[in-house]
């Protein structure tokens, strides 16, 4: 890649410095803590499934089981019990669902407990490697056939069925990648709903039945199109690891995933969140699943003119945290977007200053850009060419992962029509100018370089004071997207505990980066 | 006077259409989305552009010509604040002289929208577009809840503060769940007896004033509002009251 904004070194590198001391403190916090949807995670990785009659997960009725008896981890007590019974997994499922109580079985030797746990693990993780290994062979095998950047649609009927055709179709008219957005209000569940699902609002519920549905579906389209077309959902809300888990269980290549999301946009508890989104990388890593970064959003309630820096600084945080979970650069779909409001002058230069910074700044991330939202409007045809300049900007810039734009974003979810003509957008737009980003650089003294340099050194101040008061303290105060979440408010925060001596979870053990 | 859409001559009647069938993308294709536009009561319904979406799926672009007309002397509109419009000093001006306390307005988005963006564009001091919100009026007070609240606990909270009106934003309208929504909030309210205590209003991107008189709200707000068509539709209304 070329670099044509001349940003200094130093600064970059000070930058990640700060990132390291602002994430510092709280993943020592994170360390010491576990959830309830950690543990649930952890669950669904050695044999949990399944429901009750009243819908109610497995795992959530073990975690109801072991109130006040977490500190050790929930894996203990459910393989405690396959050991003392000599039952299968499946079969155990099932008993619990019908009212068995894991702590009617006194705890066996714990070597004998890991063992068994460990056995159990181990048969779990190989299916996800072995998912990771055909994800491989597929790109190898459909080399080349993808467009770059990969072009990224989302479909959202609430009916998984009625998905599949939108999703199918969007396949073959050219789409990369389909996010099935979730249902509103699932963030908040507690818990992950089971089965097919055929009703949501403003999208489709994540079920482990549901991504097993669409992988299907578009492995069907895959081999038809010759396109390995990659499939997406979203580890976020109370439920971040558990979703990971599923995620890799059926093979999801991509995630939303962020760190800090959840805290901001869902007003989930900060301590649950931080906790939450370690275990879920940590899967998401271990399963080569590439994680979308949430950035984007805080310019739906921020100016993206005067707050960029903050889109930069998160970036920086998201970075930190996701080495430390173990993810590779090449994992990290770092977030931003094209919102800054039509009628400014020259914002089509601010938004290629921030997408080019980001690309010279995380040189091997698949940069995920999202297009104009906040300023789409019931003017469709306008929305058209809003799109147009929005496409013309990624692939001037290299992004990694494209968003399309849709141009009734003011009015509904994508309609089947309305994902085609964003596709031919993209692609005209995308082909036509194919390779002016590799004939143009920008002067000096022009507006690009300037806007990109002033975002960079406003980004090191904002993170100073950041590492100054602390991450905790400043998202107290209100610094990222203008909003203000108090640490011991939010949701989940019944759900956090702090992990005993004699805490353990061989799921997180045996996919610890070492 | 009877009008109908304007292309380049008067009352031709001229409308583009677009629209997909679950049909594959072939001459069959075209005529039947051109006899399906001419069902829908176009003449002259001419196909000018399709492309496949898939195997299965067809998109159409049609322009037709309509007979149909309204009677434009007719129509009626019942907008929350009609032309009439308070400026911010306006509306504290006549709180001060003519209620003579301060307003006390409490608002949130309900249920499950997360969407905060439009209330604290209508409450928030900041404001909107160079509107000042509604925490700027020095004679209102005015309680923002934010997002996700429930019906409930907004309620009880207007009531623990004796607030004048409450304020209502919904944005997610997929599969009509901010109606179901609303639906709840009005039942809520009148079992509990307060129905009559506050004004109602309710607001959001598709939201209209027919839409919230028919939910038994006094207003709907949609596009485009700002905190000064709430302070004037409040402001009457209490006067009515006085
Ligand atoms: C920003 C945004 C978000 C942000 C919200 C951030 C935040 N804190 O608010 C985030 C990313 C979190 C988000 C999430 C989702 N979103 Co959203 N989002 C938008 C977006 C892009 C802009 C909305 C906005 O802020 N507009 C600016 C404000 C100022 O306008 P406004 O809300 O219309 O408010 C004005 C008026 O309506 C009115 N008003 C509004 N409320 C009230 C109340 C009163 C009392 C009054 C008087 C007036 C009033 O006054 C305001 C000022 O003029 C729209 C698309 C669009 N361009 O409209 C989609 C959109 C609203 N979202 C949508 C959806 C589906 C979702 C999700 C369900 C997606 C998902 N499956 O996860 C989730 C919902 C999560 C949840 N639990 O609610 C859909 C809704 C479709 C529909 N018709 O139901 C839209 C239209 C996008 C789309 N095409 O799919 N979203």
């Amino acid at each position: 890649m070329q670099k044509k904004l001349g940003l200094p070194e130093s600064q970059i590198a000070k930058a990640r410095d700060l990132a390291v001391q602002i994430t510092k403190p709280v993943i020592n916090f994170i360390d010491a803590h576990t959830t309830t949807a950690v543990e649930r995670a952890a669950l669904r990785l050695v044999g949990v499934d399944g429901a009750d009659s009243n819908g109610v997960p497995v795992s959530n009725i073990i975690i109801d089981q072991l109130r006040g008896k977490l500190e050790g981890g929930a894996l203990r007590w459910y393989v405690n019990a396959l050991l003392r019974t000599g039952q299968s997994p499946e079969a155990m499922n099932v008993q619990i669902a019908n009212g068995h109580k894991l702590t009617e079985h006194p705890l066996a030797d714990q070597m004998a407990i890991e063992a068994k746990g460990t056995e159990l693990a181990n048969q779990y993780l190989a299916r996800i490697c072995s998912n990771r290994q055909h994800r491989e062979e597929k790109l190898e095998q459909f080399i080349g056939n993808n467009h770059d950047p990969l072009l990224y649609a989302i479909v959202a009927t609430g009916n998984i069925h009625e998905d599949v055709k939108q999703a199918q179709a969007a396949a073959w008219q050219g789409a990369d990648v389909i996010a099935v957005i979730r249902t509103t209000a699932q963030s908040l569940l507690d818990y992950v709903p089971y089965g097919a699902t055929t009703e949501g609002f403003g999208g489709t519920y994540a079920t482990q039945e549901n991504f097993r549905i669409m992988r299907e579906a578009l492995d069907k389209s895959s081999e038809q199109l010759e396109r390995y077309i990659y499939l997406t959902n979203y580890a976020s809300g109370l439920c971040m690891p558990e979703i990971a888990a599923m995620g890799a269980l059926e093979r999801l290549d991509m995630m939303l995933n962020d760190s800090m999301y959840g805290i901001l946009f869902r007003d989930i508890n900060m301590y649950r969140t931080f906790v939450d989104q370690k275990f879920s990388r940590m899967i998401n890593a271990y399963a080569g699943i590439i994680i979308n970064t949430g950035e984007d959003n805080y310019l739906t309630t921020s100016d993206a003119v005067e707050k960029a820096h903050t889109v930069l600084a998160s970036q920086f945080i998201n970075e930190r945290f996701a080495l430390e979970a173990g993810l590779l650069p090449k994992q990290m779909g770092l977030g931003h977007a094209f919102e800054i409001d039509p009628d400014i002058k020259n914002g089509f230069l601010f938004e290629v200053a921030q997408a080019q910074m980001a690309r010279e700044i995380f040189p091997e991330a698949p940069l995920k850009y999202m297009p104009p939202t906040k300023f789409m409007t019931g003017d469709i045809f306008k929305g058209v060419v809003q799109n147009a300049m929005f496409n013309f900007a990624s692939k001037l810039t290299n992004q990694g992962i494209h968003l399309l734009g849709m141009l009734t974003e003011a009015i509904h979810t994508p309609h089947m029509q309305d994902r085609g003509l964003a596709l031919d957008n993209a692609k005209y737009v995308m082909n036509n100018m194919a390779d002016l980003g590799s004939e143009i650089t920008f002067r000096r003294d022009g507006v690009i370089v300037k806007r990109a340099h002033r975002v960079l050194t406003e980004t090191i101040e904002f993170m100073e004071s950041v590492a100054s008061i602390g991450l905790m303290e400043s998202m107290e105060q209100g610094a990222f997207a203008d909003i203000k979440r108090p640490r011991d408010m939010g949701k989940g925060l019944d759900g956090l505990i702090k992990k005993g001596s004699d805490y353990w979870n061989p799921i997180e053990k045996a996919i610890a980066v070492k | 006077m009877f009008i109908r859409s304007y292309g380049d001559t008067i009352d031709d009647g001229a409308v583009q259409l677009s629209f997909t069938l679950p049909v594959p993308c072939n001459a069959k294709g075209c005529e039947a989305a051109r006899q399906y536009a001419e069902k829908l009561g176009f003449s002259h319904a001419d196909v000018v552009h399709s492309h496949p979406l898939s195997d299965g799926y067809s998109f159409y672009v049609v322009y037709g010509k309509t007979k149909v007309s309204v009677d434009y002397d007719q129509i009626q509109v019942e907008e929350a604040t009609g032309d009439k419009l308070y400026s911010m000093e306006t509306a504290c001006e006549i709180i001060r002289q003519r209620i003579g306390r301060k307003v006390v307005i409490v608002g949130a988005c309900t249920g499950f929208d997360a969407h905060t963006v439009g209330i604290d564009a209508i409450m928030n001091m900041k404001g909107y577009n160079h509107h000042y919100g509604l925490e700027r009026y020095s004679e209102v007070n005015a309680h923002n809840l934010g997002a996700q609240v429930p019906n409930e606990k907004l309620i009880d909270y207007a009531e623990k503060i004796n607030a004048d009106a409450i304020l209502v934003s919904q944005i997610v309208t997929q599969k009509d769940i901010h109606i179901q929504n609303l639906t709840e909030f009005i039942e809520l309210i009148q079992s509990k007896g307060l129905r009559e205590k506050f004004i109602l209003c309710i607001g959001g991107s598709r939201i209209g004033n027919k839409l919230a008189v028919e939910l038994g709200f006094d207003a709907g707000f949609g596009q485009g509002t700002y905190a000064e068509h709430v302070a004037t539709f409040v402001v009457d209304r209490l006067l009515a009251r006085v």
